[in-house]
């Protein structure tokens, strides 16, 4: 396997296609998940869900604020328990097996997280020492993960000075320093300015390339995910809506409104279009902040 | 410029060198864990504290002040039974467990603020248990503790306190400051997975702060107490921990078998009810 970036289409074939990725058949799944609920009080925040996400590729869920993407992640994550139904990460039981399924992950969450008080290095040597990593080859190993990111020259400065884009980097760099064979981010660029999301974007792919680990990202930034993920989940009140590459759900809905007549100079559908096709009235009713994030990100393109 | 160009990794560039970020560490397992992220997190706290000595500075007042107003005047009155030494050597061992104590309560309040932080959240995820995040977090607060109480320990020998400086003496001195900070922290993180929020916590803290002090044998012999004080600080770690010291730094009468014994249980079964409750926290 190459260091070099591949494309989409390179990975896709690679991921699937390469004896060098997975020992074992079963640990081709990443995740997987089956009928998985949680309940906070009386609202099903996540709702019998099915998602199994390949070994190697970069998979997005997708979904309006509420959805149930975050908690969906924390149960993948073991932070919270798996009431009904069954979460796996590479065959490990992220009920049961816990200590074995956090070894393999790197987990970037919703909030900005890096802790203010420490610089960059000190941030991310801490989460070296508690993926033990040895002393002799801890200073190297940090450098290298601070350098994946670009944060080589900041590294020394206290992370509470960082912009919100470096700061997520640098938790991108605490994620990679123990080589995680999963990778989950949530909400990567949620809240950052259009310049600093593409830049962690980019990171995120360079680090996929290099390293050909399996991604697992939640956003509900549609473009992003149309631009950079392998296949993508639409997630709409705690359960999985449509299921696919970008170009097939996009593909699919266009068909679709063929079928029923609409014209053939009418615009190519997007992945939002998709969305709305799927959650239909839904949408307006229960995820208020759907329409809040379409209007932000309209102003951040203007801005971009 | 948070777009910095998206570098390839380093290995690429040179294919002698290792590319580490693709090499897995191996787990340490065992009874080796536990001592390495106590390492971990005791370093992360010298580290915050040699990025930022205001807290060192400003936490060196008040047990200053005590032992400036507070011990000298009684010092002058008498009206305390020391068992014959001058009051503001009595008084010393007391205030460093004290300042000892507040740091440690703080631990609550920052445990949620991690938690609120997405700190907590991150190192839950990784290979450590709870218990050890825990032990690691109740040691770092006898680290600080400890620098706390070198300071006091400075103070009352300018103040011309007798101590001891029999470095074994010293090590029981620090024993007993860790212990007693392990414990207290432990009950504050523990009160903070049972009330969740800081601001209920901030209260709490500060209720049972003070009770805690004034139930102990900190200021005045437990001989002078009423009955129902006595009981109190029969039951008060915080009394132990007093004794302990005086007993190593003065020479008093003490008990150091039962000091440290009720301290290392204390503590035990404090880990064990704050490492119980640390789930709730990242709920
Ligand atoms: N800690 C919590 N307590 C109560 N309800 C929660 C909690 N976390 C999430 N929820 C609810 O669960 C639903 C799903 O939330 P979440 O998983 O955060 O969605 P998303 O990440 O897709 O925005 C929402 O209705 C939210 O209000
Ligand atoms: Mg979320």
């Amino acid at each position: 396997m190459t260091y070099d970036r591949l494309t989409k289409a390179d990975r896709l074939t690679e991921a699937g296609g390469s004896a060098e990725v997975g020992d074992i058949a079963e640990s081709r799944e990443a995740v997987s998940c089956t009928g998985l609920v949680y309940a906070f009080g009386d609202t099903n925040a996540v709702d019998g869900l099915d998602l199994s996400v390949r070994e190697g590729e970069v998979f997005g869920l997708l979904g309006p604020n509420g959805a149930g993407k975050t908690t969906a992640i924390r149960c993948v994550t073991t932070l919270l328990p798996v009431p009904v139904g069954m979460v796996r990460v590479f065959g490990n039981d992220a009920a049961g097996d816990r200590m074995a399924v956090r070894r393999l992950l790197g987990y970037v969450p919703q909030q900005l997280s890096a802790d203010s008080g420490l610089t960059g290095r000190e941030n991310v040597v801490l989460f070296a020492r508690v993926f033990d990593v040895p002393r002799r080859e801890r200073a190297e190993r940090v450098g290298q993960a601070l350098a994946a990111v670009g944060l080589s020259d900041a590294a020394d400065r206290l992370a509470g000075t960082y912009s919100g884009g470096m700061v997520r980097r640098l938790e991108l760099a605490q994620a990679l320093v123990s080589a995680p064979r999963l990778l989950i981010l949530d909400e990567p660029t949620i809240g950052l300015d259009p310049i600093a999301r593409t830049g962690v974007w980019e990171h995120i792919d360079a680090v996929r390339a290099a390293t050909g680990m399996t991604v697992l990202v939640t956003t509900h930034y549609m473009d992003e995910a149309d631009q950079y993920c392998d296949r993508v989940a639409l997630m709409h009140h705690g359960r999985i809506r449509a299921l696919g590459t970008p170009d097939e759900l996009r593909a699919g809905l266009g068909e679709r409104r063929r079928a029923e007549g609409a014209s053939d100079t009418a615009p190519p559908p997007t992945l939002e279009d998709v969305f709305r096709d799927i959650a239909g009235s839904g949408l307006d009713e229960r995820s208020g902040d759907f329409r809040d994030v379409r209007s932000t990100r309209r102003t951040a393109s203007r801005v971009g | 410029m948070s777009a910095a160009p998206a570098a390839p990794l380093p290995a690429s560039a040179d294919p002698a060198a290792r590319n580490l970020l693709l090499v897995p560490p191996t787990p340490r397992t065992g009874w080796r864990l536990l001592p390495a992220r106590v390492g971990a997190m005791c370093a992360v706290e010298l580290q915050k504290l040699r990025h930022d000595r205001t807290e060192l500075y400003t936490r060196a007042i008040q047990p200053a002040l005590w032992l400036l107003i507070f011990g000298e005047t009684f010092t002058r009155i008498r009206a305390i039974p020391t068992g014959g030494i001058p009051y503001l050597d009595y008084l010393a061992p007391g205030i460093i467990a004290q300042s000892a104590m507040f740091i440690a309560i703080f631990y609550g309040i920052m445990i949620i603020w991690e938690r609120d932080a997405g700190i907590l959240t991150k190192l839950l995820v990784t290979p450590t248990p709870r218990a050890a995040l825990v032990t690691g977090k109740a040691f770092a607060a006898g680290v600080k503790a400890l620098i706390q109480a070198v300071v006091v320990i400075v103070i009352a020998a300018l103040l011309g306190v007798a101590m001891t400086w029999n470095p074994l003496k010293l090590l029981g001195v620090a024993a007993a400051v860790v212990l007693g900070s392990a414990f207290f922290s432990c009950l504050s993180m523990t009160i903070a997975g049972i009330v969740l929020t800081r601001d209920r916590l901030m209260g709490i803290g500060q209720a049972i702060t003070m009770p805690l002090f004034f139930g102990s044998n900190a200021l005045y012999p437990v001989s002078v107490m009423p009955g129902w004080l006595q009981t109190i600080s029969r039951i008060n770690p915080l009394s132990y921990q007093v004794n302990a010291l005086r007993g190593l730094l003065l020479g008093t009468p003490s008990n150091l078998l039962v000091d440290f014994g009720v301290l290392l249980v204390a503590a035990a079964l404090s880990i064990v009810a704050a490492s119980s409750l640390l789930g709730r926290l990242a709920r």
